[in-house]
C-alpha cells in the first residue's frame, strides 16, 4: 500500500474527511455543451462565508482542497480565497480553463502556493475545442496561460473529456501535453446535469469508440493489464466500499450545499444553515453512503465484475438508485474486458437466460 | 555542540490525522507522513526552540531515550526535511514562523 493510498485508509477509517472539493462559483466564461452546472449566480457564498467555512475545513482535517467552477478566476476574490486558504496549509488544486491567465496571475498563484492545475483541453485543434467550450479562440488562449503556469514551475494536467465529436482527438491532446511539459489524464464519462438533466448523456461515446480508447497504449498504459478480466470476488471485495465520496472526500457547491460528490447529488445539508464539522457527523443521508458495502449492491454484488469495476455511485445514484449499477461503468467493464456485466444482463432478461444456475444437489 | 533552529516552513500542506502528520512537500508535491516522534518534532518547530530543547523536552521525556541517540536522530531527521523544504534550518532563531501549525481534527 502506498503512502497516500495508506493516508487515505486511515482518513476513511476515522471518519476524516481529507479531499474535499469547493466549486466557489458556476460562472464561466465558456459554455461547454457536456457541462453538468448551469452558468448562473444563484447566491454564491460572499469571500466572508468561503473563509468561515475554510476554517471549519481545516479543523475538520480536510488537507486536499480542489477549487473549481464553473470558471472559478472570475471571481474578484479568487486570490484572496487561495491565499486565505494556503495560510491554513491546505494542499490547494484548482481547476481553471486558463483562458484568463496572464503572466502575473501565473505568477500570483505560484506564490501563493499552488503547486497543481488542471486544464480541460478537448483537442489538439481549435476548431475543435472552441466549438465544444463555444468560445472562439479558447483553445490559443487556454494553452498560452498553460504554457505561462508552466514557466512558473506548476504542475499542470490536461484533462481530456471524451465525447461524440472529439473521441478521436485523445492521442493528439497527449502529444500536446508532453510538448508543454503537461500530465494528461483521460475521462471517458459524461455525466447528467446536477439538476438531473440527462440531455447531455447523448454526447456519450458509442462502445466501439470506447474500445478503441481502451486499446491505446498511449492512454491507458499496459493495454493487456487494463483490459484484464476482473479479479475473483472475494470476502475483501463485498466488504469493501465504491469509492470514497462520503467516507474521506465530499463536495460544496457555490451555495454551500455538501454533496458526498461532485458527481453524487445527494443533499447532506447547508453550510449557511449547519456547521461542515455537524453535516459530515450527523448527516442521515451521509451515514446511509457509509453504510452500503459491495455486499449490498441489489445487482451488483452478484456481478464477476464487483473486484474490478469503476462503479460509481453518484451515476448510480442519478440513475434513480444509488445501490444499483451504473451503466456508464457496466459498459465501460464490458469494453475493457469484453465480459457482460450482470447490470447490463438484468436489462437484457434474454442474456440472463443464456446461463441457468442451481444449487448444488437441486434438480431441475 | 552548535546549536540548531527549526521552523515549519510557510508554504506547506499538513494536517495531523490519527496522531501522524502528513505533509505535501510545495517542492515536488511529494507526500511525507511523520510518525508520532517526528510529529513531536515537527510541532515544536517554531523557530524559537533550540532543537537540543525539543529533544530533551518533547523526545527523551516523552519517549524514554537518551539525549544523545535521540539528538542525532532528530539532526538527521530535520535535515532530510529542509532538504525537501519542509523545515528550514539555521543556527540562530528563525523569526516569524509557526503561521503553518498542522490542526488535529
Amino acid at each position: 500500500m502506498s503512502l497516500m493510498e495508506n493516508l487515505n485508509h486511515k482518513a476513511l477509517t476515522l471518519g476524516i474527511p481529507l479531499s474535499v472539493h469547493l466549486d466557489v462559483t458556476y460562472r464561466c466564461n465558456e459554455r461547454c455543451k457536456h457541462c453538468y452546472v448551469d452558468h448562473e449566480d444563484h447566491g454564491e457564498m460572499t469571500t466572508e462565508e468561503i473563509r468561515g467555512l475554510l476554517r471549519q475545513l481545516q479543523m475538520a482535517g480536510v488537507l486536499f482542497l480542489t477549487l473549481s467552477g464553473g470558471e472559478p478566476l472570475l471571481r474578484s476574490d479568487c486570490l484572496e480565497i487561495i491565499e486565505y486558504a494556503n495560510s491554513l496549509s491546505f494542499y490547494v488544486k484548482l481547476k481553471t480553463n486558463a483562458v484568463l491567465i496572464n503572466k502575473q496571475y501565473a505568477a500570483r498563484l505560484r506564490a501563493l502556493g499552488v503547486r497543481q492545475v488542471q486544464v480541460s483541453i478537448y483537442s489538439h485543434r481549435s476548431e475543435i475545442h472552441d466549438g465544444i467550450t463555444k468560445l472562439p479562440g479558447s483553445l490559443e488562449r487556454s494553452l498560452a496561460g498553460i504554457v505561462l503556469l508552466r514557466s512558473e514551475g506548476i504542475h499542470v494536467t490536461l484533462a481530456n473529456v471524451l465525447m461524440t465529436g472529439n473521441s478521436q482527438d485523445s492521442d493528439g491532446v497527449h502529444e500536446l501535453a508532453g510538448q508543454i511539459g503537461a500530465e494528461y489524464t483521460l475521462d471517458p464519462t459524461i455525466t447528467p446535469m446536477l439538476s438531473g438533466d440527462t440531455s447531455v448523456l447523448k454526447l456519450r461515446i458509442p462502445g466501439t469508440e470506447l474500445r478503441e480508447v481502451f486499446q491505446n497504449k498511449n492512454l491507458v498504459g499496459d493495454v493487456q493489464q487494463f483490459c484484464a478480466p476482473p479479479p475473483p470476488v472475494d470476502e475483501d471485495v463485498l466488504d469493501g466500499y465504491s469509492c470514497s465520496a462520503g467516507h474521506s472526500a465530499c463536495y460544496i457547491t457555490p451555495y454551500g450545499d455538501v454533496f458526498p460528490c461532485v458527481q453524487f447529488p445527494l443533499p447532506c445539508g447547508n453550510v449557511r444553515v449547519q456547521s461542515f464539522q455537524e453535516i459530515w457527523k450527523s448527516s442521515p443521508q451521509l451515514k446511509e453512503v457509509r453504510s452500503i458495502r459491495a455486499r449490498d449492491l441489489s445487482t451488483c454484488s452478484s456481478c464477476s465484475h464487483l473486484g474490478g469495476c469503476t462503479r460509481c455511485p453518484g451515476l448510480a445514484f442519478m440513475e434513480g438508485d444509488m445501490r444499483g449499477p451504473s451503466s456508464a461503468d457496466c459498459e465501460k467493464s464490458f469494453v475493457r474486458t469484453g465480459i457482460v456485466s450482470a447490470g447490463m444482463m438484468a436489462k437484457q432478461p434474454a442474456l440472463a437466460n443464456l446461463v441457468q444456475i442451481a444449487p448444488i444437489g437441486s434438480r431441475a | 555542540m552548535n546549536e540548531k533552529y527549526v521552523a515549519r516552513s510557510k508554504t506547506i500542506a499538513s494536517r495531523i490525522v490519527g496522531g501522524e502528520t502528513a505533509i505535501m512537500s510545495a517542492v515536488d508535491s511529494t507526500l511525507f507522513v511523520l510518525n508520532e516522534v517526528a510529529t513531536e518534532i515537527w510541532l515544536a518547530a517554531d523557530g524559537e526552540t533550540p532543537l537540543s530543547d525539543i529533544v530533551k523536552r518533547r523526545i527523551c521525556e516523552e519517549f524514554e531515550v537518551s539525549a544523545d541517540e535521540a539528538y542525532s536522530d532528530a539532526e538527521e531527521f530535520v535535515d532530510a526535511l529542509a532538504h525537501h523544504g519542509i523545515l528550514q534550518t539555521a543556527a540562530y532563531p528563525i523569526p516569524e514562523t509557526g503561521e503553518s501549525a498542522s490542526v488535529t481534527p
